[in-house]
């Protein structure tokens, strides 16, 4: 886990050593997916084309960032035992901009993800990381904490979402690039790939790549 | 009655929350280690659900669509307040469920120390907020039909996490490669079992 311990200090760079990992660590060693084993349920459903797993990567980075930075801003002001209220209104409320957004300049897309747009606020990630880092740290560590979380959340989309795709129906990002002569040599694409169980599995085997290729993970 | 008994069978085993949609994984893989704490958060699932998918039913009905201020009165045709949903969806879910746990620990407190710990929990799960999405999409018409759906899509949800429950407490000291114990395994388990639940599909009584 990160260490709750780093508050600032008065000079230090804006892109420090603390500060780079931060932005880093949940791209492999504290994954919020394959680690902490967050956020998971918007993560399965949208992936099986690459591209509206793109757009719930970033819709997703930009409400952690944000949420993260205002709930950083005011919190000193909050009374902790309504907090989690608090939260999730301030997170609900980017995310009907960002949904708004979406039905206004990619409304195809925002059709895709359908209800997984609003499911955005009870992402466990986004309360996560208010509860674990926003609210005992500074502003600026909790916006990069917030992008490097959202990064981390959505390689893991992006990588699950091309091996669908790929093997579900031959094409990435939209375009064919399982030749047509495979097809008439006998090729037939993975229809399996295409339904929901198969998510869970590549999350699965990705997870068995990453801990044995890091080991130090702590198996829980 | 039939449409309500077909409505029921659908939402707990062919569009379970769990296995067709995902809904909830984060306390489903944290929370189903033993087959007793799982039980204890599926009643609370159940309890949540069916009491926040109506209400927010009724919100939407009443207050958020468009042409639903007209009880009002006739000037409010043309206010459309649906981009509010989220935000009212939740503040009822957060309300409820710290009204629920209120209620338990002052009625029941030997039950509210068996779920006091996942109440909080249940707010930010993502199974509560997608019932009452879903319950949106699917543009119910009548009360009945919605406190079903919750119920189903609630006893769906249980039933998975009780099942992934007792497979994890088996699987205990079965051997299994280092890397993919705990929850590397669970999730292929929870794709198996998604798999075997997809031949539910096309019921229909």
């Amino acid at each position: 886990m990160i260490n709750n311990n780093n508050i600032t200090k008065n000079k230090e760079p804006l892109f420090s050593a603390k500060n780079l990992k931060l932005l880093k660590g949940p791209l492999n060693e504290v994954n919020p997916i394959t680690i902490q084993v967050l956020g998971i349920c918007s993560a399965l459903a949208v992936t099986v084309q690459i591209k509206p797993a793109l757009v719930m990567a970033i819709s997703v980075t930009v409400v952690v960032a944000f949420s993260n930075l205002i709930i950083s801003l005011i919190r000193n002001t909050i009374p902790s035992r309504i907090r989690i209220i608090v939260q999730l209104i301030i997170v609900a409320a980017l995310v009907i901009i960002v949904d708004q957004f979406l039905k206004a300049y990619m409304y195809d897309v925002s059709k895709k993800l359908s209800v997984f747009v609003g499911l955005i606020i009870t992402n466990c990630i986004i309360m996560g990381r208010l509860e674990a880092f926003a609210m005992n740290n500074k502003p600026w560590p909790s916006f990069l904490d917030g992008i490097g979380n959202g990064l981390g959340y959505g390689i893991i989309l992006v990588i699950v979402a091309f091996f669908r795709e790929l093997l579900g129906s031959g094409k990435i990002l939209g375009h064919q690039v399982v030749p047509q002569s495979f097809y008439d040599a006998g090729y037939i694409d993975n229809g399996l790939m295409i339904l929901p169980p198969m998510a869970l599995i590549i999350i699965g085997i990705i997870i068995w790549i990453q801990r044995s290729i890091s080991k130090n993970i702590v198996n829980n | 009655m039939e449409n309500l008994i077909n409505l029921f069978v659908r939402s707990v085993f062919i569009d379970n929350m769990v296995f067709a949609y995902f809904l909830g994984m984060c306390s489903f893989i944290a929370v189903s280690k033993t087959v007793k704490t799982s039980i204890g958060l599926g009643i609370a699932v159940i309890c949540v659900l069916v009491i926040t998918v109506p209400l927010n039913w009724l919100i939407e009905n009443y207050l958020l669509k468009e042409g639903a201020l007209t009880w009002i009165s006739s000037d409010f045709a043309n206010v459309d307040l649906d981009f509010l949903s989220f935000i009212l969806f939740i503040a009822t879910i957060a309300a409820m469920t710290q009204l629920v746990e209120m209620i338990i620990e002052k009625f029941s407190p030997s039950l509210y120390n068996a779920l006091g710990i996942f109440l909080p929990l249940i707010a930010v799960n993502c199974a509560i907020l997608g019932g009452s999405l879903f319950m949106q999409q699917r543009e119910f018409n009548t009360i009945a039909e919605v406190s079903v759906y919750a119920l189903g899509s609630g006893i769906g949800w249980a039933l998975a996490i009780v099942s992934i429950a007792a497979i994890r407490e088996k699987i205990t000291y079965s051997n299994i490669p280092a890397p993919l114990k705990g929850t590397g395994i669970t999730f292929i388990l929870t794709g198996l079992m998604a798999i075997a639940f997809m031949s539910f599909m096309g019921i229909k009584i």
